[in-house]
């Protein structure tokens, strides 16, 4: 198991009110993203518990195309990888930012 | 004096010496081996029946059990390399020499017994590539065929399987080569003949089927969000503005969300009628919805799909299907069909590199060609012009005049830039070349030539090779879509951007497509059960796909 943890300064904080949500789920090949609103300002933590270790380079790419995409400023991200590809990873992130701009629901 | 008929005067020997073991033509299974050691001879040019669906299985075990010190030195000219007993036959010395297609599940032991020199490789062919030759240089002396049924003359009935057989037959039977066929049943009456009786000169009862592979049946369940994203990209970025009516595909997940996604995002796109309505294709059970939905006018077909059958013979409007109301299908017309009358392949591989070249050759595995490399080419020899065609051919070439100028067949590679175990699509240098170095071949294993590929589609995005007007160009475009590959992380950047602003590159949201929208709601099954819904219970799932 690997641990991985970056942060960011996003360009604006992440819309809508929600305080947290979850998306995916932990499985081979897949991952479960907790996200919660609660960071200070523009401020944007990206934390990886993973199962396929030396994909560190990956990842901090991944994380710094999914925070310029997004600007998920204010949101924590826990992530538990179950070995999910890239193309997986940035759908789940993407996922769950839309999930905490959602409406309440 | 000369002698012109030395070819004939062997066949009736061989069938002379057959024929102590048969009946009529018919010879009992017990003495099926001992048949084939009186009828082929070393050194022969045996063709068995087999490619990726159906299988001569009976005569495959049969061929195994003969006696090396009668059996041996043969030259094996065959579709595919899938039993064991396709390969046993050269552990046990009896065969020696190889030229075929396909070997999808013998692909890691057909490296080994190359690697190990147990076999001497001829080539790896296209289907219609081998067909071809047998009627040129690699003329069958021996076919071992696989049918449904005969009867007391030895006529054929093939069924919805008809697969190669007629190609197989015609080209041995003509050229002073014997017929022997198993078959599931002896008859009173055929519902058809396939293959008329004149052309079969021995006829085995196995009491049983012979063997079918459901290999294009794709379970709705497995598909993800990424494929899903992939079809919603080649549907809006390539069917719609080519207008693509004649198609291909190929059998791998991408393509069954795309035939998934015709009565749903496709029809939202106002699609239907416009796109995906001529198909050369197997009966894909994930085409049913579309069928159902009014897409789809017609299909015609390499070979049947286990479990379609029913379904077939209730959609006669669709398929080809032949008096007694069964699907009637043949590889070498239906890929002959894909090769002039379509005007895209779309299909998934294993490994692209940075010229567009793309295999299934990986380190160990040499899983063949079978239809792909047909499907997937660009026909020097096409002269008919369609809308598609047409736009393609001025993407590639706008400097010529329109009379003048060559279409282009759409040849679309599709797939996530990560495949299974997470290895990625794209590489800098293919297995296939390091293959060909080890077993010295003359030409690497290449599926798909670069120079045929027209567009390569992945999550991140379609690229337009035909828009590339160099190597470099082309090699940026191909980086640019391949995602955080290594070879996708080596891109430059200002070049891509450059490229996306001339349209080479088209990214999900230059299309209007959000990423987030890929959902597998959007399929119009989302289950093997919910097919068999929409074929109103007409498609019977093997057992291995049902879960209910």
């Amino acid at each position: 198991m690997e641990h991985l943890n970056y942060k960011h300064t996003a360009r604006a904080r992440a819309t809508g009110e929600k305080k947290q949500a979850l998306v995916g789920v932990v499985a081979s090949g897949n991952l479960e993203v907790l996200v919660e609103r609660v960071l200070p300002g523009n401020e944007c933590e990206i934390e990886i518990r993973t199962a396929a270790e030396g994909f560190g380079e990956v990842w901090k790419e991944v994380v710094a195309d999914f925070v310029g995409r997004r600007s998920p400023g204010g949101l924590k991200f826990s992530i538990n990888d179950g070995g999910a590809r890239p193309d997986t990873v940035a759908l789940r992130l993407a996922q769950a930012a839309r999930a905490l701009e959602g409406d309440g629901t | 004096m000369s002698d012109w008929d030395k070819g004939r005067r062997a066949r009736a020997a061989r069938i002379a010496a057959g024929t102590r073991f048969a009946q009529g033509k018919r010879v009992d299974a017990r003495d099926a081996t001992a048949l084939l050691e009186a009828v082929i001879q070393p050194g022969d040019r045996v063709c068995l029946e087999g490619d990726n669906q159906k299988q001569a299985d009976l005569l495959a075990a049969a061929l195994v059990a003969a006696d090396p010190a009668v059996l041996h030195d043969l030259h094996m000219v065959q579709s595919g390399v899938v039993l064991p007993e396709h390969l046993d036959v050269f552990e046990r010395g009896i065969a020696r020499r190889l030229d075929y297609a396909y070997s999808g599940p013998q692909s890691q032991r057909i490296a080994k017994l190359l690697f190990g020199g147990r076999i001497e490789l001829g080539a790896v062919h296209t289907y219609l590539e081998l067909f071809a030759r047998y009627f040129i240089d690699l003329t069958p002396q021996v076919a071992l065929i696989a049918a449904v049924s005969a009867d007391r003359n030895g006529n054929l009935y093939t069924g919805p399987n008809t697969e190669d057989t007629p190609t197989v037959v015609e080209a041995t039977a003509f050229k002073d080569g014997v017929v022997i066929a198993q078959v599931g049943a002896i008859v009173d009456e055929l519902p058809r003949v396939d293959i008329p009786g004149d052309q079969v000169h021995f006829v085995i009862d196995a009491g049983r089927p012979f063997f079918v592979e459901p290999l294009f049946t794709r379970d709705p369940g497995a598909i993800t969000e990424t494929q899903i994203l992939t079809a919603m990209l080649a549907l809006k970025g390539i069917y719609a503005p080519y207008g693509v009516r004649r198609l291909n595909h190929g059998i791998g997940f991408n393509t069954a969300a795309i035939e998934l996604l015709l009565p749903t995002y496709g029809e939202r796109l106002g699609l239907k009628g416009k796109v995906a309505s001529h198909w050369a294709l197997n009966p894909h059970p994930t085409l049913i919805p579309a069928i159902e939905s009014g897409w789809v006018e017609q299909i015609h077909c390499f070979g049947s799909e286990v479990g379609m059958d029913a379904y077939i013979r209730a959609r006669s409007d669709i398929y080809f299907t032949g008096a007694d109301g069964s699907l009637r299908s043949n590889r070498a017309f239906c890929q002959t069909a894909g090769l002039y009358a379509c005007d895209m392949f779309i299909g998934s591989t294993l490994q692209i590199d940075l010229a567009g070249h793309s295999s299934t050759v990986t380190t160990g595995r040499i899983a063949g060609f079978g239809g792909a490399p047909n499907m997937g080419s660009d026909a020097r020899g096409r002269r008919h012009p369609s809308e598609p065609w047409i736009k393609a051919g001025a993407e590639a070439d706008p400097g010529e005049k329109a009379a003048l100028r060559r279409g282009r067949k759409l040849v679309v590679q599709i797939g996530e830039t990560f495949g299974e175990k997470n290895t990625p699509m794209f590489v800098e240098k293919l297995d296939a070349l390091e293959l060909a170095e080890k077993l010295k071949l003359d030409l690497a294993p290449i599926m798909v030539y670069g120079d045929d590929v027209t567009h390569i589609v992945t999550e991140e995005g379609i690229a337009n090779l035909l828009l590339c007007r160099d190597a470099d160009e082309r090699e940026q475009a191909i980086r640019g879509v391949a995602g955080y590959t290594d070879v996708g992380r080596a891109r430059d950047k200002a070049f891509v951007q450059r490229l996306r602003e001339r349209g080479v590159i088209r990214r999900p949201e230059d299309l209007g497509i959000d990423p987030l929208d890929a959902d597998r709601r959007l399929l119009a099954a989302r289950s093997v059960k919910d097919l068999v819904h929409w074929s109103g219970g007409l498609y019977a799932p093997p057992s291995k796909f049902r879960n209910w």
